[in-house]
């Protein structure tokens, strides 16, 4: 267990310290992008498409101009001027900024209006005279690849049918002679639908152009404001937005998630209509903007597991249709198509393995964000979980046993996986063993055989997971070639006080507070001392920004180890007050001292105050460091979650009773905000396995555009969660830790999943895709009942 | 557009002013008076980050005419920590971590005064049904809960001191 090396007051690694940051939030001073109000300001609103998939016929604007403060109506023609009616994805695709002549999905932009404010604008909106030619939109992924299927992105050159790329990963041939060598083999084509972010606070920018200093200053909601910065400088350079002339701030950010990583059309439109018109112009989301308009996960995945009569799995295929909408603008590194897909071998030993992945285009909106998981991790993990499930009811094995006899072992590390991750710590079976005994396993065994014996439907469901956090190592990671790294720069005032910072953004996350942390550790300044900053590109050092659960692999590591380039300056400025070699002194937390002599000391404060003011000669002054950190490899965090549930026969009513989540994520910073991130992470993964999802009808509507419909889980529907850890430090980490805030999105839903069809098992259903809802499971019990 | 004066109390302070007719409260309190720390999240009354108090009792102002709030008494965020002195689910937030990006946190916290006024002594259960019109995306809603607790037992505790 990692014990505490610093006081409650100094509030190292391991003190559940409270945040930093809160109280501006308790006291509503919070600064959020709608927050900001610039003189002169105008006001966006976009119009937007009625259909999934029409022509445009015309678009008068007249009306919409004859308002009394209405400005401007900008559309894909105008921008078509400045070649910036188009723009790149992030994957090298391309997506319309406004159209010119076809709008692709329903909600697409297809104007804006300026006005003096928000009512004018929406009044404008509405009253832009849109005239459209609607055609048949392709909504099933698998009818786009048929081959009467139109085409749907003539635009792009030597584009024959709606298939984006394929992409693999392991050995075809042996994973197939495997397959079909084996014992018993099981099957499933698993649908992981489309669904949401939704964070509380939706998209948005003010952005501000002065055309005397020929500077654009913008706040945007953005999870990797160094990124957007260069990326807007590749795209817009040749109007004069080049690098230096822009500036990102990314103020306190109402969740993100992964949605507040793309560039979407609003922000570019905002940010022409500022150059050309001279004032600052502000665009916000409303609520169905944001639901309609990016989407997550939409894995169509068919997953075949092999093993011996008696359980050990020796083979698994998945290969997978990835409904990308009409662009792929989803969010992974460049060199990983489909991001950390291939984890999907999961947390077992066995020698082959084979993924494949075709993605497509359909007439719906674009996306493919990864949803708080490590680029597809999610998908991932729910094709191993509930194959892994369905090989233990088929074979007749208690499913933790067979995870037992199947995981990979703690002595095997680092562990090269079949699909070619080095795994580098951990040790499954104490965490799953944790979980068990935590929940009561063996009782719940007992009680399910007894409810079954009377009728009633109780279901157990374990998941146990293997992330993949961090990116990245620059070797493999980056995203339009800018390498993945994160950075961290700690300047240390005379009186020893301190700021810091950070390429990173936190939406929620502590960083203010764990951040500091870190840095109390390495320094012995308390952590009150530290004032941390993020977010602003003129400001901070370049990073890549918080996503992917990468903020303390990357930017913690970062932090360290400028930390410990610190140390090292301060030990020759010690050594030099204190009048003897440097390689006389030592160090332990806050405080240089004379080996064998410990009375002879200089606190950090005194050696960072001789920094300024008595430093030995021909050293350069100030106590300040920076450090750029490139890992070598990525974390791998792992969980064990039990899940128990009973359902309810004549309705379907699922009632999750316990629910009890273990994770390992090496050495912990904070256990408050560890667990904080935990209890929020299951929420946002009991949401897409009992609740949510996207629903498209044929022609591409979507039926549940607003939180009316979208069932976001509330306080009832979220269970009391269950919580605890095991540690297995990261071998290759300054601090030895992992990252977790995405673990628990990721491990819920198969645990969740396979709890509610272990509950159904003895009615003959093996499997149901995700969100499994009570009509879902009373139509299930319905046709079960059928059948019989 | 008609337009209409209005009068009210926001925070204790007596604010007036010309108002279009369909001028949304939480609009008003955020641009008008540059409060800002009443949030939008849904437009549809769904997910209350925009809950303040009118004449005490919770309302969620994002579907609610700022002419209908004439003559009414208004508390927001902005307005609950007396003499610079946290309210007690201010506190009992920042003590149980019952808030990450806080972007619902003042929602939720003015929800929860109404809701300790109403019932000032609640089970989990009433809580989590208590605070169901105010979603929070990040918490898991564990620690809200926890909050809630923590500041009806201090509350409590005052309300018996005083007596």
């Amino acid at each position: 267990m990692f014990s505490c090396k610093t006081s409650p007051e100094v509030g190292g690694m391991g003190h559940s310290v409270k945040r930093k940051e809160d109280a501006r939030f308790l006291h509503g001073k919070g600064k959020y992008t709608d927050d900001v109000k610039l003189p002169g300001m105008l006001s966006m609103v976009m119009v937007r498409s009625p259909y999934a998939y029409a022509k445009i016929k015309s678009i008068d604007k007249e009306k919409a101009l004859a308002i009394p403060g209405v400005l401007a109506v900008i559309t894909g023609e105008d921008l078509a001027q400045y070649n910036l009616h188009w723009m790149p994805t992030l994957l090298s695709d391309s997506q319309m900024v406004l159209p010119t002549d076809t709008v692709m999905h329903q909600s697409q932009e297809v104007c804006a209006v300026i006005a003096t404010d928000r009512y004018i604008a929406v009044d404008g909106a509405e009253a832009v005279d849109v005239q459209y030619e609607p055609m048949k939109a392709i909504v099933n992924p698998y009818k786009a690849l048929e081959e009467d299927a139109p085409l749907l992105r003539p635009d792009k050159e030597g584009q024959k049918d709606n298939h984006i790329y394929h992409w693999e990963r392991g050995e075809r041939e042996k994973t197939d002679a495997a397959i079909a060598a084996a014992d018993v083999v099981v099957k499933e084509r698993i649908h992981l639908p489309r669904i949401h972010v939704a964070s509380i606070e939706t998209c948005g920018i003010v952005a501000s152009y002065d055309k005397d200093t020929e500077k654009m200053l913008i706040y945007l909601t953005s999870q990797a404001p160094h990124a957007i910065r260069t990326i807007l400088a590749l795209v817009a350079g040749h109007v004069g937005l080049s690098e230096e002339k822009i500036r990102i701030i990314a103020p306190d950010i109402g969740g993100g998630f992964g949605g507040k990583v793309p560039v979407y059309p609003g922000y570019v439109v905002a940010i022409a209509a500022s150059f050309l018109i001279g004032k600052p112009v502000k665009w916000i989301e409303d609520r169905s903007e944001n639901l309609i308009n990016g989407f997550a996960r939409d894995y169509h995945m068919d997953c075949e597991l092999a093993a011996t009569k008696d359980g050990k799995i020796q083979a698994f295929k998945v290969s997978t249709l990835a409904d990308h909408g009409y662009t792929d603008s989803s969010a992974n590194p460049s060199k990983y198509p489909t991001g950390m897909f291939s984890i999907c071998t999961g947390s077992y030993d066995y020698e082959h393995a084979f993924a494949e992945l075709d993605a497509v285009y359909t007439n719906k909106a674009p996306g493919g964000v990864a949803y708080r998981c490590s680029f597809r991790v999610t998908e991932a993990v729910h094709a191993i979980e509930r194959m892994v499930d369905k090989l233990a009811a088929e074979i007749g094995k208690d499913p933790a046993q067979l995870r037992f006899e199947n995981f990979i072992k703690k002595e095997q590390f680092p562990y090269a996986s079949p699909l070619g991750w080095s795994y580098d710590s951990g040790d499954y079976k104490a965490t799953l063993e944790k979980a068990m005994e935590m929940i009561g396993y063996d009782d719940y065994k007992k009680e399910q055989a007894e409810k079954r014996a009377q009728g009633k439907l109780m279901g157990i469901g374990i998941c146990t997971f293997t992330e993949v956090v961090g990116a990245g190592p620059s070797k493999d990671f980056d995203i339009l070639g800018i390498a993945m790294f994160d950075s961290a720069e700690i300047r240390v005032h005379p009186t020893g006080k301190a700021l810091a910072r950070f390429g990173t953004k936190s939406q929620g996350q502590g960083h203010e507070t764990t951040y500091a942390q870190i840095l109390a550790e390495e320094l012995g300044i308390p952590y009150t001392d530290i004032e941390i900053d993020e977010g602003d590109t003129d400001t901070a050092p370049y990073g890549l920004g918080t996503y992917a659960s990468r903020s303390t692999p990357t930017a913690g590591a970062a932090a360290a180890i400028a930390a410990r380039k610190l140390k090292d300056k301060g030990k020759k400025i010690a050594a030099h007050l204190l009048e003897v070699s440097e390689d006389d002194i030592e160090w332990e937390v806050g405080k240089y001292f004379v080996k064998g002599a410990p009375e002879k000391s200089k606190t950090i404060q005194e050696v960072a105050f001789a920094a300024y003011t008595n430093i030995p000669p021909g050293m350069e002054p100030g106590f300040e460091a920076t450090h750029y950190y490139d890992p070598p490899n990525l974390t791998f965090p792992n969980g064990a979650y039990i899940c128990v549930v009973e359902v309810e026969e004549e309705t379907g009513a699922i009632d999750v009773k316990r629910f009890v989540a273990i994770d390992d994520c090496g050495n912990i910073i904070n256990p408050m905000i560890v667990e904080g991130q935990v209890h929020g992470g299951l929420t946002q993964g009991i949401a897409p396995a009992m609740y949510e999802g996207i629903v498209y009808d044929d022609e591409g509507n979507v039926l549940n555009g607003t939180l009316m419909d979208y069932l976001v889980p509330t306080a009832v529907e979220s269970p009391h969660w269950e919580t605890g850890h095991t540690i297995t430090p990261s071998p290759h980490h300054p601090l030895g830790a992992k990252g977790v805030a995405e673990s628990p999105t990721v491990g819920a839903p198969p645990a969740i999943a396979n709890a509610i069809i272990d509950a159904l098992y003895p009615l003959g259903i093996k499997h149901l895709d995700i969100p499994i809802t009570p009509d879902k499971v009373w139509e299930a019990i319905q046709e079960s009942k059928a059948k019989a | 557009m008609a337009k209409h004066n209005i009068t009210m109390t926001i925070n204790g302070e007596s604010v007036s002013a010309e108002v279009d007719s369909r001028l949304l409260l939480v609009h008003f309190i955020r641009e008008n008076l540059d409060m800002t720390g009443t949030h939008i999240g849904c437009d549809t009354s769904s997910c209350g980050a925009c809950t303040i108090l009118i004449d005490g009792k919770s309302v969620k102002s994002c579907t609610y005419l700022a002419v209908r709030a004439d003559g009414a008494n208004i508390t927001t965020i902005e307005g609950i920590a007396a003499d610079g002195t946290n309210h007690p689910l201010q506190k009992a937030f920042h003590d149980q971590h019952g808030l990450h990006c806080g972007f619902c946190t003042p929602g939720m916290i003015m929800r929860s005064i109404d809701l300790l006024e109403t019932n000032p002594n609640p089970t989990e259960e009433e809580i989590r049904w208590g605070i169901s019109g105010n979603l929070c995306r990040c918490t898991g809603y564990n620690n809200i809960v926890k909050s809630v607790q923590q500041a009806a037992e201090e509350m409590s505790k005052e309300k018996e001191a005083t007596v």
